[in-house]
């Protein structure tokens, strides 16, 4: 449809040029891969379920390509060194899960105050609390809300298989540069764990702004010296807060107008469209083939961009179909900014996490539990 | 024919300090700026501020800084040390709540890293900021706006003496407590910081410098009083001098 994209054909198109070489690996790996082919060589991070293979990777790979790798003593202090590091000018990255996203929303709510382009990738487990430490999709609200105190955005990139989380990588480091604002990739134990076969390529997006921001000691300056802050306090900032207002809010709305990308599944003659993010957009497809195969005229939606979301899309979609089913591994957070965009032109059903096979905190929604659902609404 | 004698170092610019009058952090932004000078290395050193008044340093002395949240300044010194290593010299400046409060576990697993960073610590025994309340580092019995009648250990306990401290960390190849209450006292200040400094260009670990510092409004005191309570009172509760330097173990 008008206005949405295939980012992975696009990705690959984009990167035609460059030497491809083709693996079978993990999600979590492909998001090391894909940062150490965007030059990302600086990573922060703290252990913790269910994404301890992504911060392993970074220990073992990154001292061989003289990159830095340090395990932190906590969640705020890895995310206070990305700020660091970020600050110099470098790519740098952290990732963690559920508990330790809330413990770094202090911290990323400062680096979206100083516009410190970086990526931070959450393996979501089942909250709130300690919850689990089995997959889940239970903090959609706190990625595209912000997470910390103060109004902030999130880019947030919700890939659904492995290459995409290996291109998204690359992806989110340009559009962090490119916006001079961090983003965030949200995934989930099932993606991290998933092996699928992943093209290993450099993507070229474009062109960047340069860094002269950048912490480097001013005799690499000129002698003009760089203040990096969160603190828009008069007389002790850089900058006025009603300046740095009217500034990141025309960034916003450009991420907004520029950033929206989501990619439709059999959705041409559709009566009823799946709504589905990450692993479950996988299930939801695989639900909607067989409903196909049964006759029936249902599709899949998938936001890829949770921030900004694609509204102007699913609203252009209310009034082709006839009702939508969203489908989450959580008691329904996307369901809302959903409604918000159809607006009441059709119909909005949620199949959530309590459709999962098995009520012990283990489990997922199967193909089959959303097939059943389809059978009913159509 | 005139002869300059004494200036003001050309890191520091014309801005008015915003510190309160009888403050020492005016002086230790000088001993900084004065410090850097003398090493040659201003144009390669980069600041990180924390959240305190001496946030306020990066406004008057004309060196890249990054502000750090509240606790975590040693975390944003390592993320940029880990950068440029000794392409940059990285210090910390950190007040008593931010240090040894908030940001204690940053400020002892930088140490027990061994991160090659200068750490300048603030001590003036109470949060000047917010006006006045208790700090780990103020003294037993000291009246502050969060302990009225004065700090009780029993439910208060005692004051944190964060340079011994240091001290006993392997990672950590220099500490000690300085003031800068008289001219004397500003020498040898001088010299530990030009010292703490040294030990990070030989890329030897951290360095760790605490100045007692003094806080008129909060502790309720004119200027002249408060440098009384330093020297009489202060300084008996943390005593001044080298409390290690040695050259990294290997």
């Amino acid at each position: 449809m008008e206005g949405c994209r295939l980012v992975s054909t696009k990705l690959s198109q984009q990167g035609a040029a460059a030497e491809a070489t083709r693996v079978l690996i993990t999600g979590n790996e492909a998001i090391g891969w894909g940062a150490i082919y965007a030059g990302c060589i600086h990573y922060f991070g703290y252990p913790i379920t269910p994404q301890n293979e992504l911060t392993e990777f970074f220990a073992r790979e990154l001292p061989k390509i003289g990159g830095e790798f340090i395990q932190a003593e906590s969640e705020f202090a890895a995310i206070s060194m990305v700020y660091g590091a970020a600050a110099c000018g470098v790519r740098a990255m952290t990732t963690t899960s559920s508990p330790g996203f809330s413990l770094m929303g202090e911290g990323l709510s400062a680096i979206a105050a100083a516009e410190m382009p970086c990526l931070v990738v959450d393996v979501q487990r089942g909250g709130p609390g300690l919850g689990t430490t089995q997959t889940a999709q239970t903090d959609y609200l706190q990625a595209t809300k912000g997470g910390g105190h103060g109004g902030y955005h999130n880019i947030v990139l919700a890939p659904a298989s492995a290459q995409e989380m290996f291109d998204f990588t690359q992806l989110a480091f340009y559009l962090a540069d490119k916006y001079r604002h961090h983003v965030l990739m949200l995934t989930d134990g099932i993606l991290g764990q998933m092996m699928e076969s992943v093209e290993l390529k450099a993507l070229d997006f474009g062109p960047l702004p340069a860094k002269d921001w950048a912490l480097r000691g001013i005799a690499r300056k000129g002698g003009r010296n760089s203040v990096i802050s969160s603190l828009k306090v008069a007389g002790m900032a850089p900058e006025l807060y009603g300046d740095y207002l009217l500034r990141i809010n025309e960034k916003y709305q450009a991420m907004e107008e520029n950033e929206v990308r989501c990619e439709t599944y059999r959705t041409e003659d559709a009566d009823l469209v799946l709504v589905a993010y990450g692993s479950s957009a996988r299930i939801a497809m695989e639900a909607v083939d067989e409903a196909r195969a049964e006759g029936r005229r249902v599709g899949v939606f998938r936001p890829l961009t949770l921030w900004p979301f694609p509204k102007r899309q699913v609203r252009a979609l209310a009034d082709q179909v006839s009702q939508f089913l969203v489908v989450e591994d959580s008691l329904g957070q996307m369901v809302e900014d959903v409604r918000a965009a159809v607006a009441e032109r059709a119909p909005v059903h949620l199949l959530g996490i309590l459709a999962r096979d098995d009520k012990g905190g283990g489990g997922m929604i199967l193909p089959g539990r959303v097939l059943q659902e389809v059978r009913e609404l159509t | 024919m005139s002869k300059v004698v004494a200036g003001k170092p050309a890191q520091i610019n014309d801005r008015q300090f915003m510190w309160c009058p009888g403050c020492h952090y005016g002086i230790i932004t000088r001993l900084i700026a004065e410090t850097l000078e003398e090493l040659g290395v201003a144009g390669k050193t980069i600041g990180v501020s924390p959240v305190g008044c001496s946030l306020a340093m990066h406004e008057y002395l004309t060196l890249d800084f990054a502000d750090a949240l509240h606790g975590r300044a040693p975390a944003v010194a390592t993320g940029i040390k880990r950068v440029h290593h000794g392409d940059a010299l990285v210090f910390t400046v950190q007040g008593d709540g931010d240090l040894c409060a908030i940001g204690m576990g940053d400020a002892m697993n930088a140490a027990v890293r061994g991160e090659n960073i200068t750490m300048i610590f603030l001590n003036n025994a109470n949060y000047g900021t917010t006006g006045g309340q208790l700090a780990p580092t103020s003294l037993v019995g000291q009246v502050t706006s969060t302990t009225p009648d004065g700090r009780d250990p029993q439910r208060a306990g005692y004051p944190v003496h964060m340079a011994e401290l240091m001290a006993t960390m392997r990672g950590v190849v220099y500490a000690a407590r300085c003031a800068v209450n008289t001219a004397a006292n500003f020498t040898r200040a001088r010299k530990a910081l030009k010292t703490a400094f040294q030990k990070q260009i030989e890329g030897q670990g951290l360095s760790f410098v605490e100045i007692l510092s003094a806080c008129p409004p909060n502790w309720h005191k004119s200027p002249t009083d408060a440098l009384a309570w330093i020297a009489e009172t202060m300084i008996r509760e943390y005593p001044l001098g080298e409390l290690k330097n040695v050259a990294r173990v290997e």
